[in-house]
């Protein structure tokens, strides 16, 4: 009797909408929950992080020039390609985290939830983070949120789906583009995750997904000038933590450090609020 | 015919000048440990004003402490007591405003009608905005729990020494931190003013502390292991080395730093109005502004008006003695700060673009630069990409408002704008793509304690006043 054998997938970086290999081509193996080898992942170089910048940089005037309400339907879609594809994420989380199967749904449960619930604050955060300010004189003066701009991420390196998504939607939901590296030892959801976003509506190079060393790609995305704000959940190596901040002072990037990580808590705003920047403006009144 | 004013200075006799001041320290006036002192100087008759201790490392080990030791008490003091203390500092202000005017006059240089009629005004108001807030913190939108850094250590410029000070202390008071404010070497007065109105107004000892000092007392704040916040306005230079500095500590961090604000003029302005705030958004404050116009972009159909209307009424601005009540422009703050003022004008006329400077006389003592306006400017020349920090315009033109918007966009600074145009679609269109934390519209230079400051890209991060400057001194809690 024959048996067939199953057609495995290659697992490439995600660049400006496109999926292409390591311009080094370097991979890296990358082994499941118990040790046994999975497949070889593509390891980013600093060319690839550039590239991704590049991408990056060019799709964020029209991701941030989209209306909030075109926005937040985008991500909405994320969130009912993912439902769709639940079968899939479900086996990569639990291959990858040592789940259950159950515990495993339940991680892939909240993901969906989370994209469900940024998707909603798109067109809310101008009218919570925002204000109408009462100066004493005539004029009309008021404060908008507005997106930093280019965002690089490094991802959770434990929670390899519900980590990453907890990342990537405070960040683009405002109008930031972004370049995430994903979990080094459990980067397959995140390309997988890819998938989902290629078919999603969302304009190419909105996000950039990166597979490979955060201790490698960090510093070149933290010294790059072209990125305006730095997102270090994922560093869990106080050194090249504290290099990657230092970096990031050559160009006065913003930088989040220290969350809890705690991604079966309620978000709330404060990832929203780290990525976008506060204008105000005052117009004068009179006849 | 021409037109002469008699002298009508301000008297000094309100302010009581001591040949010496100590540092303020757990709410008391000592003197450093190493004795080390340095003074502080007139800008405009460079005459010695006072002798000023400098902090050294004993001295900022002192404060720390008794910050530290301040913070219990004052952290958990129910907010509506400490709003209690910032407004009868709003109060104090008020009563010794005069007083606070012309000493800020005498140790910066800026006319009394700027230190009488705005900065101090302002300081008053930014204590009482703050006051309110001290017991609504869980309305403001941080978390039902927003809690405190504990000690901030504030480090600010020259420029505008006490408004500075109040965006500084009172945000910080009001959430419940503890401060140690460094005011900057040339202008230490109003800080240590502001001391003794600490004294009067019983504030707890420690709360606040005020440590006079170079650079070098600077960065011993900025590196000390039991300071959680530090908060600095000033070059863009040196807040990139406090951002280097306080890497991988976890401390708080807000920065306030340079610009290069385009101030864009369209062809449908209304010019007279335009004039005069194109002036307000460079010469106020002898241009020694974070937030200056010193970028002018006009539409191409008016730039020869409006730069012509520009010169003629640059002629009749009056510069000379500070303290005089008729004086538009005053003295700039030091012989340094002159100098490299002085070395920009002459980079602009090497690279090629054409120098105008008023035909005001310049007093023979002091330190003055006069109104300066140079057209034939392009992106490239210095004077249009660096921030000079003086009376110094930058004259550029566009077309289109999308050109506009890519020239006004293309700096690494993105603090403040201006936009002058009676079509309020565009204003409002150009608003939403101007890269700025600021932006003016048919105004330049207003400030206001309700309305937040600070700006995008090397401009630095964080804002001072409304709600958002709240966020400034609250631990922000991200998942």
């Amino acid at each position: 009797m024959d048996t067939r054998v199953d057609v495995r997938k290659t697992y490439k970086l995600f660049i400006n909408g496109a999926f292409p290999r390591s311009e080094s081509g370097r991979t890296y193996p990358v082994e499941d929950a118990k040790g046994r080898f999975w497949a070889n992942a593509s390891l980013a170089s600093r060319k690839d992080a550039r590239d991704a910048v590049t991408a990056a940089r060019s799709a964020q005037p029209g991701w941030a020039g989209a209306t909030a309400y075109n926005r937040g339907q985008v991500l909405y879609r994320i969130a009912e390609m993912l439902e769709g594809r639940r079968v899939q994420f479900e086996d990569e989380v639990a291959r990858s985290e040592g789940l259950s199967a159950r515990r495993a749904a339940a991680v892939v449960d909240a993901s969906i939830d989370r994209w469900v619930w940024y998707a909603g604050w798109s067109d809310k955060i101008a009218q919570v983070l925002g204000a109408s300010n009462p100066v004493a004189g005539p004029y009309f003066n008021f404060s908008v949120p507005v997106p930093t701009g280019v965002v690089a991420a490094i991802a959770p390196p434990d929670s390899s789906l519900l980590g990453l998504v907890s990342v990537i939607a405070p960040i683009i939901v405002s109008g930031n583009t972004c370049v995430v590296v994903a979990s080094h030892p459990r980067p397959l959801p995140a390309i997988t995750l890819a998938e989902v976003l290629a078919t999603s509506d969302l304009p190419a190079g909105v996000v950039n997904l990166l597979t490979g060393d955060p201790a490698e790609v960090g510093p070149w995305l933290a010294g790059h000038d072209d990125v305006n704000a730095l997102d270090l959940t994922g560093v869990d190596d106080d050194g090249v933590s504290t290099q990657m901040q230092v970096a990031a002072a050559d160009s006065v990037k913003r930088v989040l450090t220290s969350p809890s990580g705690d991604w079966t808590a309620d978000p709330g705003l404060g990832r929203i609020r780290a990525f976008t920047e506060i204008t105000t403006v005052w117009h004068t009144q009179g006849v | 015919m021409t037109l002469s004013y008699a002298p009508a200075p301000e008297s000094t006799g309100i302010v009581d000048l001591k040949a010496h001041y100590g540092l303020f320290i757990d709410g008391e006036f000592v003197e450093p440990i190493d004795g080390t002192s340095f003074t502080t100087t007139n800008p405009a008759t460079e005459e010695v004003l006072a002798e000023i201790s400098e902090a050294g490392p004993q001295d900022v080990a002192r404060a720390v402490k008794a910050a530290h030791t301040a913070f219990r008490s004052w952290s958990k003091m129910p907010g509506r007591e400490r709003a209690k203390y910032l407004y009868r500092i709003a109060r104090l202000i008020q009563e010794r405003s005069r007083e606070l005017a012309v000493l800020e006059t005498l140790d910066n240089g800026k006319p009394i009608r700027e230190s009488r009629d705005v900065d101090i005004p302002l300081v008053a108001a930014h204590f009482f905005y703050h006051a309110g807030w001290a017991d609504k913190l869980e309305h403001a939108g941080f978390g039902p729990n927003p809690r405190p850094y504990g000690v901030a250590a504030q480090i600010i410029p020259w420029n505008f020494p006490l408004l500075m000070l109040a965006w500084k202390i009172a945000p910080a008071l009001a959430t419940g931190n503890t401060v140690i404010l460094k005011p900057a070497e040339t202008t230490p007065l109003t800080a240590l003013a502001f001391a003794d109105i600490c004294q009067q107004a019983d504030l707890p000892p420690g709360v606040v502390n005020i440590l006079t000092g170079d650079g070098s007392t600077g960065q011993l704040l900025v590196e000390n292991p039991e300071v959680d916040k530090v908060a600095f306005t000033g070059s863009t230079e040196v807040g990139k080395a406090i951002q280097r500095a306080v890497a991988g500590t976890g401390k708080g961090l807000t920065l306030e730093l340079g610009g290069k604000a385009a101030n864009i003029v369209f062809d449908d302005a209304p010019i007279d109005e335009a004039v005069e705030g194109i002036i307000n958004g460079i010469f106020f404050n002898q241009g020694q502004v974070c937030c200056a116009g010193s970028r002018l972009l006009v539409q191409e159909s008016v730039a020869e008006m409006v730069v012509d209307s520009l010169k003629r009424r640059l002629d009749t601005l009056r510069l000379g003695d500070p303290l005089d009540k008729n004086t538009d422009i005053g003295a700039v703050n030091s012989a340094i700060h002159a100098a490299r003022i002085q070395e920009y004008i002459k980079t602009g006329e090497d690279e090629g673009a054409q120098r105008w400077t008023a035909s005001c006389p310049i007093p023979e003592r002091g330190w003055w630069v006069a109104p300066t306006v140079f057209t034939d400017v392009s992106q490239t020349h210095r004077i249009a990409r660096e921030e000079i920090f003086g009376p110094v315009l930058s004259v550029l033109t566009f077309r289109t408002p999308d050109e506009a918007v890519a020239k006004a966009n293309n700096s690494p600074y993105g603090l403040s704008a201006g936009i002058w145009s009676e079509k309020g679609s565009r204003t409002l269109w150009m608003a939403q793509r101007l890269r700025a934390g600021v932006i003016w519209a048919n105004t330049f230079n207003r400030f206001d304690p309700t309305s937040p400051f600070g700006g995008f890209k090397e401009s630095g991060f964080g804002r001072e006043g409304g709600r958002h400057g709240l966020g400034a001194y609250l631990r922000s809690e991200v998942v």
